[in-house]
């Protein structure tokens, strides 16, 4: 067995005249928690797509698990929980008919039982899903995505627009994912998110890789502290590296 | 340890219907809509035919004789019209013809409307007779109220064809579209769902639903308005079943890479509004000039409306709407794998 849950090499994505990814390698070692890191538009969601076998790249060699999308789709479908950028759950469906949807897709799995429990919402099984709050529903979202137990989480920025609490409840059910040998491979945007869930983070930027390590160590290689007057963060990483601030809000 | 987890195909089929039923609109046009369509069309064309023609006299003097003429002959109901409204009341049908005492009298009326060319014949026949006329013979008259033939019997089964038409394409591609714009399509196919499964359980919900949206109008018209229905259960069944099929894949075909409920809505007018119309939904489609019938008749609706029609109202054998069957099997099955070869799951 491969110690990488995730590896690729060179990868490359084209959209026409637009490159979304130009050469991305990385890999992630079984158990960790991986942060594909970046501003909007950088390639985080391309890169992270193809990974979960949804987009198809002009170039580079992917193995997921060990496998491949070409020869192993139905194994890694069965292994993978994704939770997707944008995706919105059925609002007329409950909470438990969401998850026992989901649930039937996969050979093997935990009990609606264990899901609601997991992500805390035993008190809203009968709840429609369009009256849940943003982070309930997110947690819904990764409920749904653990339906299958799997061995590696794919997360495409699971807490943008969520409030500090719900993203907080949302990090710790992640904590807990790894605590049990899960392994995460996912995208963010905040700093803070990074520096907290992360073993290791890949600082993306159009469409390439800048920068790669264990947070602490990206900030410490900074050196000097310019006009950091508070600790430094990985945000200084970024705008050291290109000058940029991370986001523009 | 797994619990018993029920089938993927009953899970997505179920989640299909709890949509549709916890939809207020969606149920009230599929299962009200009908009835209340069918009630609206029974109080305007009731079904005594034994309606008098309406007659426009202008009041006053010079009239006098015509209204003592006019409302002592059977048939005829007179009413008092101002020249100045006499256009109007024509156009709405409050007399569907004028008689103007001049002499001989003047009939004002619009040839290109049959009732109104029935008044004439009506009045005219009584005026004369009033004037003179002797009559060669008085032919027997036998009256029958054939069961069918009443415009509520004949636009039933209409009704129903328009409902599986509508119900069908709307039924099929909206739930698709509005998956596929929350991508929650996409979402699916990231799981290990089967892409066969997820269409099948769009299918199969429409199936499900399918007794219920044809017996309620059908079971109204019946006890309602005593409508004859002659036909072979089986075989209305199987004409339904094929109508539903055409027109999902139909659906099925239209949603196939559509990302927004306005677009979707675009292409389902332009392809249902023309049958609405021309299909025989509400007045045969025999009123269409020659040149256009073979297009006509090649319409799923058209197909499927003469198919109901023939099978409910006059008892059709399966072998006598053979080519009705046969149109809607090719609308069914050409759209259905063109749909599978477009399908966009992103």
């Amino acid at each position: 067995m491969s110690e990488f849950a995730v590896k690729c090499e060179r990868l490359r994505k084209a959209y026409g005249p637009v490159v979304a990814v130009a050469d991305v390698s990385l890999s992630v070692r079984r158990g960790e928690c991986f942060g594909l890191l970046g501003p909007n538009g950088a390639g985080k969601t391309t890169t992270i797509e193809i990974l979960e076998g949804l987009l198809s790249a002009d170039a580079g060699d992917i193995e997921v698990l060990g496998l491949r999308w070409s020869h192993h789709a139905e194994e890694l479908r069965q292994r993978l929980g994704i939770q997707l950028q944008e995706t919105q759950l059925p609002d007329k469906l409950t909470v438990e008919e969401t998850l026992r949807l989901f649930r039937s897709f996969y050979a093997n799995g935990r009990t609606i039982e264990e899901l609601l429990q997991i992500v805390g919402l035993e008190g809203k099984r009968a709840s429609r899903v369009g009256k849940l709050s943003g982070g309930q529903k997110q947690r819904l979202s990764l409920a749904s995505a653990l339906a299958g137990n799997p061995d590696l989480l794919f997360l495409d920025e699971p807490t943008t627009g969520l409030d500090p609490q719900s993203r907080r409840q949302l990090w710790m059910l992640l904590e807990q994912f790894r605590e049990r040998g899960g392994t995460i491979l996912m995208t963010t945007h905040y700093m803070e998110e990074a520096e907290y869930l992360c073993d290791r983070v890949a600082v993306v930027d159009h469409g390439k890789i800048i920068a790669e390590g264990v947070p602490q160590e990206l900030i410490a290689r900074l050196g000097e502290p310019r006009v950091i007057t508070h600790h430094g963060t990985l945000e200084d990483v970024f705008m050291s590296l290109t000058g940029r601030h991370l986001r523009d809000d | 340890m797994t619990e018993h987890s029920a089938h993927p195909l009953v899970q997505l089929t179920l989640a299909r219907i709890r949509e549709f039923l916890r939809e207020p609109e969606a149920v009230f046009w599929a299962f009200v809509f009908p009835i209340v369509m069918s009630l609206a069309l029974a109080l305007a064309f009731p079904s005594e035919a034994t309606r008098d023609v309406l007659v426009g006299l202008e009041p006053g003097p010079a009239s006098q004789g015509l209204r003592a003429t006019l409302e002592a002959s059977k048939g005829i109901t007179v009413r008092e019209i101002r020249p100045e409204d006499e256009r109007r009341a024509l156009r709405e049908g409050t007399v569907n013809v004028v008689v103007v005492p001049t002499t001989p009298p003047t009939y004002r009326f619009d040839p290109a409307r049959g009732e109104s060319q029935l008044a004439r014949a009506v009045v005219d026949d009584a005026l004369q007779r009033a004037a003179g006329r002797t009559d060669q013979w008085t032919a027997r008259e036998e009256p029958q109220q054939v069961a069918g033939s009443r415009y509520i019997d004949w636009f039933i089964p209409g009704l129903i064809g328009m409902g599986l038409m509508t119900n069908g394409m709307w039924g099929i591609a909206f739930g698709i579209v509005q998956a596929r714009m929350r991508k929650l399509l996409k979402r699916m196919v990231a799981s290990p769902m089967k892409k066969s499964q997820y269409l099948l359980a769009q299918l199969l919900a429409r199936l499900l639903f399918l007794p219920a949206e044809v017996l309620v109008p059908l079971v109204f018209a019946m006890v309602a308005f005593g409508m004859p229905v002659n036909g072979n259960p089986l075989t209305i069944a199987i004409v339904v079943l094929a109508g539903a099929f055409s027109f999902g894949a139909f659906g099925l075909l239209m949603a196939a890479r559509v990302r927004t409920i306005e677009a979707i809505s675009g292409l389902m007018n332009l392809a249902m509004l023309p049958m609405w119309i021309v299909s025989g939904v509400f007045f045969s489609s025999s009123n269409f000039p020659d040149a256009i019938q073979p297009v006509i008749q090649v319409l799923p609706l058209t197909a499927l409306i003469d198919a109901l029609r023939a099978v409910i109202l006059d008892g059709a054998s399966l072998g006598a709407i053979r080519s009705d069957l046969a149109v809607l099997g090719v609308w069914g099955i050409v759209p259905f794998f063109a749909a599978l070869r477009l399908f966009s799951w992103k």
